[in-house]
């Protein structure tokens, strides 16, 4: 219904993991910790933003469009839009 | 993080121990818990050892403290824990509470006897008593032909019995139990034929039964009967229902004067409250010191079972202890030992070894519950790569990849939460069903699997199987509807139309943040999710396995196997990656290359992995890029020249440097191998087989795990249909009325809903999830660089004293 851009949410996204995997370690403070919660955060940076690339890349060009019911498209032509 | 990367070093070292001041020693270093002590005596048997009697002399004590114990429970009360951990006893504390323990049991016996006896006897004087008493019923009225009127039961009289009634009359009495009244009075008017009369009254209170001790209604059974043998019969009858005869006498007065004796007798037994009292004060005694000797005795033994490893150095007067220590605790080691010695005359000094230690990692209450999944599967080898850092996100997120959905992710994260807030409680810490406890030791695991779940659920869109529209959705029906002028009555003739991208504006580009929530209203949802889902397994299982081919260089660092960089690691990877970092590529080239406009011709990219193998072409697939056949037949020619690279390099390595001049550097190799100084043809042998084995298990392992990973898709899709399958078959129903009467309906719908998604979508598809997960670490992940030989290091610790 709305135009998405594709650029943006990369960008973002990007930048959101970025800071979590690549900047935040370096505040993580001195302690014995210190390098499980590095390994943690950079692996959850990796897991999360693979995800949910793969989720948007798949999406990117679709080959077909989605089969709806006739109620659907009634409901959807008529009432929403 | 040191530890948790890898294994400590641990070394073997060797304690000097004065005779005198080794049993203090060992005490101080059990309450630290640094070591683990390795039998010096493996060939002696327990009853040769040293100190064999103060083990006995331990054991003796606590059978003492089992009958204490028992005692206290059978008299219901509850020893306190124990409030400090009391220190191991000197040999006379020792004694004092051995002698003591003895005295307390004995003064426990004898008065639990005598109290036994007194009740005993009172009870019997009461039943007496009873029996006299509701005896009078019966007897104080004329015996005439008409019948006795008692209470309870109707006598048993012959009325051919008149004639009889001028011989003497005699009586049985006694108490019998309740249950076998009617048995007894059935075999008395079948044996003695009617010469008798038997009442029957419920005694006025209940009595404690001696056998079973609880408290039971007995029967007063009075027989009167007339004649010798009938009255031996009665005796022999009663005698095997295990009734409680008593004498009755005949007249009244007798009688009278009996009550009045019994009860003096009864009176006279006030000594039984004393008795009882005295009782209640040992068994305080007992239960204020029971803990803390308990703790004292196991911690003696412990400490005697030790002495028993070590061996007894006549010569010097010295005994001598083999520990494994680890490297860092030997400061604290020395100072336990200057702590337990008088003069500071013991001492630890390390020991070079051959044998590998034991493999010590430490962890705290967040990273146990992953050490412990890692462990379950082998415990790590003696400082090679510990996978459990990495376990710690990649195994929730995988678990959530399967189980993806919103409101689920939100109840186990809730539930985690709750048992993480309250986890010091000792409500929670103390429960004893096992089940119970399996899940609050994994409250942190859970706790991640909760909020990865959450994540991917934002992904799948889906919350308890419904999409939502965070942002609007990107396809139009409107545009769609418009260019094809779809008007009502078109629509009424078609009960499915499809959208086209290739129309423009349908689609206006991807969805931000996850799958759009169309997909979700369409009939061919599986269409797409089934594709996005499989490449998405694909992607991330190579990705995962790419990354443990990669800890393995850690691996070989570590152990100076640099050859096998080169060796192993590199044709492994070159493998991995040319034939499946390969089909990564393919499948995120197709993502972004092709779009619907081509949507008739789009290339199939599994078909062009097969070809890829076998090398030929299929004329209807198209390439996806110009001068893919050439790029394809590079790589397969690479990987395949990878195979004997992995197959003989190693092999013909050790080979060489066995066979070429050794010089002056012997290198102690550890680790793997195990490789002997002189190189036999047999060693290379095993060698050889051993990496064959590894190369068929890799190169083929490569292949079967990419597709063990589509599990991922399998589950997750199993999910998303159960959960679909509870909204549109349970909780729909109960948006039937839209009416007050609804709304009453909706509540038992509502409940039905929840009960079913807890136990089938939380619990049962929750360990399920869990089960799989768990599966692609310990094979998938794990055989690319894990051995998983090693085995724990157990200190030498006190453990905390658990009170059945």
């Amino acid at each position: 219904m709305t135009a998405h851009s594709f650029a943006l949410p990369l960008v973002l996204c990007s930048a959101f993991w970025g800071l979590v995997g690549i900047a935040a370690p370096w505040f993580v403070p001195k302690g014995p910790n210190r390098g499980v919660i590095i390994t943690m955060l950079v692996t959850t940076a990796v897991c999360c933003y693979l995800f949910w690339l793969i989720a948007i890349l798949a999406q990117a060009n679709p080959l077909f469009g989605p089969q709806l019911k006739n109620e659907t498209i009634w409901g959807g032509r008529f009432l929403w839009e | 993080m040191g530890s948790l990367f890898r294994s400590e070093e641990v070394c073997l070292a060797q304690l000097f121990l004065q005779s005198a001041s080794a049993y203090s020693c060992i005490s101080e270093l059990g309450e630290r818990g640094l070591l683990e002590f390795r039998d010096l005596n493996p060939k002696v048997s327990p009853f040769q050892r040293r100190f064999v009697g103060e083990v006995r002399r331990c054991e003796e004590m606590e059978k003492t403290f089992t009958f204490l114990q028992q005692e206290l429970r059978a008299a219901g009360r509850l020893p306190a824990p124990c409030p400090e951990s009391p220190r191991a006893p000197a040999a006379r504390e020792a004694l004092r509470v051995q002698e003591q323990s003895e005295q307390l049991a004995q003064e426990l016996r004898e008065v639990s006897r005598s109290r036994s006896s007194l009740r005993d006897r009172l009870r019997d004087l009461r039943q007496h008593l009873h029996v006299l008493r509701e005896g009078q019923r019966f007897t104080s009225l004329p015996v005439g032909p008409g019948v006795p009127a008692g209470l309870g039961r109707e006598p048993i009289l012959d009325p051919s019995l008149h004639h009889h009634l001028d011989r003497k009359i005699n009586f049985v009495a006694g108490v019998i139990h309740p249950w076998r009244v009617t048995a007894f009075e059935r075999l008395l008017w079948r044996a003695c034929r009617g010469y008798l009369v038997a009442s029957f009254v419920e005694m006025p209170e209940p009595m404690e039964d001696p056998a079973t001790g609880e408290s039971i209604t007995w029967v007063i059974f009075l027989i009167s009967y007339w004649g010798e043998q009938i009255g031996q019969k009665i005796r022999k009858i009663s005698n095997c229902f295990h009734c409680q005869v008593y004498g009755y006498p005949e007249s009244e007065a007798s009688r009278t004067e009996a009550i009045t004796r019994l009860h003096g007798q009864i009176q006279e037994l006030s000594t039984l409250e004393e008795t009882e009292k005295y009782l209640a004060e040992v068994l305080d005694k007992v239960a204020q010191v029971l803990p803390t000797w308990r703790v004292q005795v196991q911690k003696m033994k412990a400490i005697y079972l030790v002495l028993n490893q070590c061996s007894f150095d006549v010569t010097k007067k010295c005994l001598i202890a083999e520990v494994w220590c680890p490297v860092r605790d030997l400061t604290q080691v020395q100072d336990a030992l200057r702590q337990g010695s008088v003069s500071g005359s013991c001492f630890v000094q390390r020991v070079p070894t051959t044998e590998s230690p034991p493999t010590l990692i430490r962890t705290n209450k967040f990273t146990a519950g992953f050490q412990s999944i890692v462990d379950a599967y082998g415990v790590a080898s003696y400082q090679e790569v510990n996978p459990a850092p990495y376990a710690i996100i990649t195994f929730p997120f995988i678990f959530a990849i399967m189980f993806g959905d919103v409101g689920h992710g939100l109840l186990m994260f809730l539930f985690a939460l709750w048992m993480v807030l309250y986890e010091d409680s000792p409500r929670l810490r103390q429960g004893t069903n096992e089940i119970w406890l399996t899940f609050f030791e994994g409250r942190y695991l859970i706790l991640l699997m909760g909020a990865f779940s959450i994540y991917t659920g934002f992904i799948y869109n889906e919350c308890f199987s419904k999409a939502t529209a965070i942002f609007p959705s990107a396809w139009s029906v409107a545009t769609m509807a418009n260019h094809s002028s779809w008007s009502s009555a078109y629509l009424a003739t078609h009960p499915s139309l499809t959208l086209d991208p290739n129309v423009t504006g349908v689609f206006q580009g991807p969805y931000p943040f996850g799958i759009d929530p169309i997909w979700s209203l369409a009939t061919n949802h599986l269409n797409f999710l089934n594709s996005f889902k499989m490449k998405m397994s694909v992607v991330l299982g190579i990705v995962h396995m790419g990354f443990g081919v990669m800890l393995g260089v850690f691996n070989h660092v570590h152990f100076q196997q640099r050859h096998r960089l080169v060796l192993e690691f590199l044709p492994e990877m070159i493998f991995l990656l040319a034939l499946f970092g390969y089909l990564v590529f393919l499948i995120f080239y197709k993502w972004i290359k092709f779009s619907a406009a081509d949507s008739r011709v789009a290339p199939s990219i599994l078909i062009h992995f097969i070809d890829m193998f076998l090398f030929t072409s299929n004329a209807e697939n198209l390439p996806l890029y110009p001068g893919q056949v050439p790029v394809q037949m590079v790589l397969v020619v690479l990987a395949l020249a990878s195979v004997p690279v992995l197959l003989l390099g190693t092999p013909l390595y050790q080979w060489c440097r066995q066979r070429a001049p050794r010089t002056v550097r012997p290198r102690a190799v550890g680790g793997f191998m195990g490789i002997t100084r002189r190189g036999i043809q047999h060693d290379f042998a095993e060698i050889f087989m051993h990496q064959a084995i590894h190369t068929i298990e890799y190169c083929l392992g490569c292949v079967s795990n990419t597709a063990s990973y589509l599990r991922l898709w399998a589950l997750s899709l199993a999910h998303a249909q159960l959960s679909e399958v509870l909204w549109s078959m349970v909780m729909r129903n109960g948006f039937v009325g839209l009416s007050y009467v609804g709304g009453v309906v909706l509540v038992p719908v509502f409940a039905a809903f929840a009960v079913l998604t807890v136990a089938i979508l939380l619990v049962m598809e929750g360990l399920s999830a869990f089960l799989h997960a768990l599966r692609l670490h310990w094979v998938e992940f794990q055989n690319k660089f894990y051995v998983g030989a090693g085995y724990k290091l157990c200190p030498f610790a006190f453990a905390p004293d658990t009170w059945e």
